[in-house]
């Protein structure tokens, strides 16, 4: 029952770092670029949706949906200043631009909020009792575990199927041709930084109801880890991104209630260390061999 | 032409030995004539410890061309194997010149074999995956010291690996007289600060020496190839792993010695300090100075380390302003049209763009 309670609560975990992962990884996909500011933005959701529901008085789902609308257009706002004059820039530039606009994000968050914990509500409250109250699983993990799952589906369909998703997938395999097929390859990474963006708003609301301690730090180690869940699975793969995400959150879960609370990240990274010597795309990445 | 650059090469080799020393004695001399206040002397030594640390990390990013999000760890590995080595040789050896020296040497080497124990996996990867690796191996690397409590007596080290949290210090067991020396999570608490500036200067000295005349020999030629084409130089013959590995140790060791340095310069240290965030303050100082520019990893570091020090007065806002400057100096010198603009403004600097075109 223990073992089943650790299952349980790493899903529902697994399922917040996958949503961040999706992010990470389409983001990843299409601008070949780590967006190390993609934990920030999670932290900025999570203050807008605070905000809009314990100053403002919105309702809870209104409130993320808010928070989804304003960093949908930071998203697309920190893309369009920072990221697209670089576009043809090496890129350990970009990767040090991002590391700015996460230092940006950070301390901007630090002035408007302040360094001291707000303790969030949950989105959703109460638990659910099963097996004569042996197992308990709060509504919050189910809401997170149904979340994941929708969106996955509606990030695959959203890809495999409408014009906007082949025009993705087109950007993401080469930009020079895509533009050459009429595609605006600049709407099209701005869109996928308004998806991702829009994602990591959902992933705040959620990860503040897990552990409701909302601080300017509270993106950087969930977005650390969704972006090894990323890679994990094989980064720029939508179902790998899940997999990762969920994978990642089991084994820290079942690391920290059987081995060592202290050392559970260690383990996390050391399975991650193995799959990617074992598997050096990830787990359903593809491996394109090097041609002379 | 190979012989006007070598000459080139080797005179600015001998400028940034010479520009470091003048720098040296310049301080010192402010120093003891009381021209610097006590936080500025304070900064001294961090700063001599971030230079050896982003020469090293260039070491690996420039000029081994591989980027590396773990570096702090082994800094941390040789702060806290330095520190371990000082304090438990206190009583042995009482001069702190001496004590400091086999620190930094202890320090070099621990990190340079776990430098060589982690660059056997990480060093089959290459590019992002290579980088998310050592950023996993930094972060497994703080932890595992976060669980160390180590002392020393009279019969010599004891070491306890704290995995369930629930061990202290007084399971060590120590006899009378013996100290402690690591205390798990709070980290290395009442060490002796022996660090000191002469110290950081002959540190950064024997870098430049190291990783300088690394690049020019052979050795650096057949690590650079390797960068430029991996498959090219494989296919004339050099050993991609032997080279990364001896890049890559290199790199570690010194950031090794240059942590030993660091620990012995603070009476508290934890090994939360050396975090994810420190690998990155160091790549941000390797990558602005330019990468495989040795002589820019030390400028920026300097500039770099002070800024935020000298926007103490802006007190809230200075992390903002670092930041901010961050961005607009990468969109600067990475964009087409800033790139002329700063050549029409600057009439040296279009012939130096175009000589790297």
């Amino acid at each position: 029952m223990k073992f089943l309670a650790y299952l349980i609560s790493g899903i529902s975990l697994g399922s917040v770092y996958a949503i961040i992962a999706l992010g990470y990884t389409m983001v990843y996909g299409i601008a070949k670029m780590l967006n190390f500011a993609h934990g920030d933005v999670i932290m900025i959701g999570g203050y807008i949706s605070f905000i809009a529901a314990n100053y403002l008085g919105l309702p809870t789902l209104v409130s993320v949906i808010v928070a989804m609308a304003v960093c949908t257009i930071l998203g697309v706002v920190i893309e369009g200043l920072a990221y697209r004059p670089l576009r043809s820039a090496p890129s350990l530039a970009v990767l040090i631009t991002a590391i700015g606009v996460s230092y940006l994000l950070q301390n901007s968050a630090l002035l408007i909020w302040g360094a001291n914990p707000k303790s969030y509500t949950p989105v959703v409250s109460g638990t659910l009792h099963l097996f004569d109250g042996q197992l308990t699983i709060s509504y919050v993990s189910l809401l997170t575990i149904v979340a994941c799952i929708v969106i996955m589906i509606a990030l695959t369909l959203f890809t495999g199927r409408t014009k906007m998703g082949k025009a993705m997938r087109a950007c993401s395999e080469d930009k020079g041709a895509a533009q050459l097929m009429g595609i605006n390859v600049n709407r099209t990474i701005s869109l996928t930084f308004a998806i991702g963006s829009a994602l990591a708003a959902i992933a705040g609301a959620l990860l503040c109801s897990f552990s409701p301690t909302l601080m300017p730090t509270t993106g950087s180690m969930p977005g650390i880890k969704a972006f090894t869940a990323a890679v994990f699975g094989g980064i720029g793969s939508i179902p790998g991104a899940f997999l990762g995400g969920i994978l990642l959150g089991v084994i820290e879960s079942l690391a920290r209630g059987y081995i060592s609370t202290q050392l559970s990240n260690s383990i996390v990274f050391a399975v991650l260390i193995v799959v990617l010597l074992v598997r050096p795309a990830g787990l359903l990445g593809k491996y394109v061999p090097e041609k002379v | 032409m190979n012989f006007k650059n070598r000459n080139r090469s080797a005179r600015t080799d001998m400028l940034t030995y010479l520009g470091v020393t003048v720098a040296f004695i310049i301080l010192t001399v402010l120093k003891s004539t009381g021209g610097l206040n006590r936080s500025q002397s304070g900064l001294l030594v961090p700063i001599c410890c971030y230079i050896v640390m982003a020469v090293s990390l260039n070491l690996t990013v420039g000029i081994m061309g591989e980027l590396s999000l773990g570096h702090a760890g082994f800094m941390s590995v040789g702060a806290f194997s330095g520190i371990i080595a000082a304090m438990s040789l206190a009583d042995i050896i009482p001069s702190p010149g001496i004590r400091l020296a086999i620190a930094m040497v202890v320090g070099a080497i621990m990190a340079g074999v776990v430098g060589f124990l982690v660059g056997i996996p990480v060093l089959r990867l290459r590019g992002d995956y290579l980088a998310i690796v050592t950023l996993a191996f930094g972060e497994i690397l703080k932890e595992l010291i976060t669980c160390l409590i180590v002392g020393s007596d009279g019969k010599g080290l004891h070491i306890i690996f704290n995995i369930t949290g629930s061990k202290t210090a007084d399971d060590l067991h120590l006899l009378e007289g013996g100290r402690v020396i690591i205390k798990g999570a709070q980290g290395a608490t009442g060490t002796q600060t022996i660090a000191t500036f002469t110290a950081g200067f002959i540190l950064i000295m024997v870098t430049l020496l190291i990783v300088q005349n690394m690049i020019r020999s052979r050795t650096g030629r057949a690590i650079m190839a390797i960068r430029d084409n991996r498959i090219a130089a494989e296919s004339v013959g050099i050993s991609i792993t032997r080279y990364k590995m001896i890049a890559f140790v290199t790199s570690a060791a010194l950031a090794g010695s240059a942590g030993a340095l660091f620990g012995l310069n603070y009476s508290n240290l934890a090994a939360a300090k050396f975090d994810f965030n420190t690998s990155i303050l160091v790549l941000v100082f390797v990558v602005l100075g330019g990468l495989g520019n040795i002589w820019g990893s030390i400028i920026a570091t300097v500039v770099l380390y002070i800024l935020p020090e000298a926007l103490r007065s802006f007190a809230t806002y200075r992390m903002l302003i670092y930041a901010i400057v961050l961005i607009l100096v990468m969109l600067a010198t990475n964009t087409a049209q800033m790139k002329t603009l700063l050549g029409k403004l600057i009439p040296g600097r279009k012939k130096e763009g175009a000589d790297n075109e």
